[in-house]
């Protein structure tokens, strides 16, 4: 009976879980940020679009693992520019109420939404997937694009590098230590400025970065980016600000809802998607793994 | 954006100035269809429409200290529940309208509970992600909402059986709408309630520690937010005789967002002229840039971010602030 559920929808929960690695990666940045330095990075989902189109630009013509490769590297490096402009963009800003920053970079995602749309022009943009990863495997007796089983197996690799980087290493209990007590870590002498540029561009690349690794199952389009921006927000109220684990879970959870959900009940997909936020927020007002006091 | 508390003075000290100030804008505005062509009467009625969103969206942002992203939700939703009725039941005037306002209200009231428990950031996420849920739903609920087509071939509002078919008529209709809308949130916004909003805004524990429940009185806030906006939505389908998602998507919250920090936050004023320019860039000027007003829009947003921080309304508060601001 079970097996037999498990049979027909395995390819829905195979599908959730490359969504969860690629939201996690995504969410994971614009947790930290938020946790560490109470900025809300609304140029997040901009950034992955750029990623996106970085995608098309190398691998969009033909499969190549040059090309995909490159793309990989050109959205990490665009990606650590582009945090450390936010981050400089935000610093006259610090004295100032949150809001601000955040409207700041609302600002900013709206005119790179606007540039790449000029650029690129309205249409869905097709990205490639390297060879070898661009065909279908057999999974159980079922066909599945051998790409997002490779999409599953990157989100698991980059969640352990962050979880090591920031759990097991000096920088990490850096980063840990201005989530818990900002102010504390200042007074210990520590440039509050840097971990903020640090954190900002590591996270504004895994952004770029997951714009190039969704390219070949979501493409590179207009909009994209506030489809992605809110299903990362979603990830990190659930999961709760600042915490690792709750971008990992909180990612599992949404990628399910968004593909075994959809796939079961279509009709209540978005209402499932607020059940879950609901639910979470009812009984943990902070999500699941928030320490820190919301707002 | 930071505390409206000194524009707030400002205009109650300066309340005859203000009133006669209001009262030539508002003469202005019922001239309007006599002396502007058509095309030119509707960009104003769009900007009055707008307008009365950015006033119900100050009401949570300025006077209650609750930054939506989400707000625009409320307003399509009113604007598809006037087309839908329009359509199917009747175009007779008050009615689209109040049950525009009313559905406003109803999902104001269904996503707020959960929304105001938060405030801050928080709340600004937890509306950006209702908002963006409301809008999907609108995409998906083809049956009612048209999906990406949009609602479309809506008939004329008809007012005592005769429909608005000429620009001026529903310029006057729209500008009636806006004044009652503007009047009962600047009411509102005056009445003990609004005192207790700012209390809530400036200092909730002390609030609560008053006696106050902040989740009560920030809830009816967000439904009267939520009504006023539906309303505004109502205008909007009479005006355009269109629905479609994006006015319920997430630019239409930003740019809402944006017209209130431009104008200045907790004047209900300010956010009008804040409107004004927004619309002007979409609609009058972005056609000249191949539509690609948001640009625009953009650099606006993070030049008033770093140069305006209290908006226009800051600006006419330089004017004043020679005299000293009483303790608030």
């Amino acid at each position: 009976m079970i097996v037999d559920w498990f049979d027909t929808n395995l390819v829905s929960i195979l599908n959730g879980f490359a969504i969860g690695s690629l939201l996690f990666i995504l969410a994971v940045g614009l947790s930290i940020v938020f946790g560490m330095m109470d900025v809300l990075n609304l140029a997040h989902g901009a950034l992955y679009l750029a990623g996106a189109y970085l995608g098309y630009q190398f691998a969009g013509d033909t499969s190549s693992w040059l090309g995909f490769g490159t793309a990989l590297g050109a959205a990490a490096l665009v990606g650590l520019l582009a945090g450390g402009v936010l981050s400089t963009m935000t610093e006259p800003l610090a004295r100032r109420p949150h809001l601000d920053q955040a409207l700041l970079t609302l600002g900013v995602a709206l005119v790179v939404a606007e540039l790449l749309a000029i650029s690129y022009g309205n249409d869905v943009l097709r990205v490639n997937a390297p060879p070898g990863l661009n065909e279908s495997v057999q999974v159980f007796g079922r066909t599945y694009p051998a790409y997002r089983l490779a999409l599953i197996g990157v989100g698991l690799m980059i969640a352990i590098a962050v979880y090591v980087v920031v759990e097991r290493t000096t920088i990490g209990a850096l980063v840990r230590a201005s989530v818990a007590d900002r102010d504390m870590v200042s007074a210990l002498g520590v440039d509050n400025r840097k971990v903020k540029l640090a954190v900002l561009g590591a996270g504004s690349a895994l952004a770029a970065v997951a714009g190039v690794l969704g390219g070949p199952i979501y493409g590179a389009a207009p909009g994209l980016d506030e489809t992605v921006l809110i299903l990362a927000l979603v990830v990190v109220v659930i999961g709760g600000l600042g915490s690792i684990k709750g971008a990992f879970i909180g990612a599992l959870v949404i990628g399910q809802v968004e593909s075994l959900g959809r796939a079961l009940v279509p009709d209540l997909a978005s209402f499932m998607l607020f059940g879950a936020l609901a639910l979470v927020l009812i009984v943990r007002p902070r999500g699941l793994f928030g320490a820190k006091a919301a707002g | 954006m930071s505390t409206p508390a000194d524009a707030e003075t400002v205009t109650t000290r300066t309340r005859p100035v203000g009133a006669a100030i209001g009262l030539l804008v508002v003469v202005g505005l019922a001239l309007v269809p006599l002396f502007v062509a058509p095309y030119e009467t509707t960009i104003i009625g769009r900007i009055l429409i707008f307008a009365l969103l950015a006033v119900s969206l100050d009401l949570l942002v300025g006077i209650t200290g609750l930054p939506s992203l989400g707000h625009a939700a409320y307003f399509g939703i009113g604007a598809y529940t006037a087309g839908w009725l329009t359509i199917n039941v009747t175009a007779e005037a008050p009615i689209p309208l109040l049950a525009a306002a009313g559905a406003g209200a109803l999902a104001a009231a269904a996503t707020g509970w959960l929304a105001v428990r938060s405030g801050g950031i928080f709340f600004l996420m937890l509306t950006l992600a209702i908002g963006e849920l409301i809008f999907q739903l609108a995409q998906s609920w083809e049956s009612v909402t048209g999906g990406s087509n949009g609602l479309y071939g809506i008939p004329a509002v008809q007012l005592a059986g005769s429909p608005l078919v000429l620009a001026g008529l529903r310029y006057w209709y729209v500008l009636a709408v806006f004044l009652i809308g503007y009047a009962v949130l600047r009411l509102v916004s005056a009445s003990p309630f609004g005192a207790v909003l700012r209390g809530i805004r400036d200092n909730e524990p002390r609030m609560r520690s008053l006696g106050y429940s902040p989740f009560r009185y920030k809830l009816v806030a967000f439904v009267l937010a939520g009504a006023v906006a539906g309303l505004a939505g109502g205008l909007l389908t009479a005006q355009q005789r269109l629905v479609t998602t994006a006015d319920l998507g997430f630019t239409t919250a930003a740019l809402a967002l944006l017209a209130v920090v431009i104008g200045g936050a907790g004047t209900l004023w300010g956010p009008c002229l804040g409107a004004a320019l927004v619309v002007l860039i979409r609609d009058a000027l972005g056609p000249r840039l191949d539509g690609h007003g948001p640009l625009v829009l953009g650099l606006v947003f993070i030049l008033t971010v770093y140069l305006l921080p209290r908006g226009f309304a800051g600006l006419a508060g330089l004017r004043f602030r020679r005299r000293p601001a009483e303790p608030a």
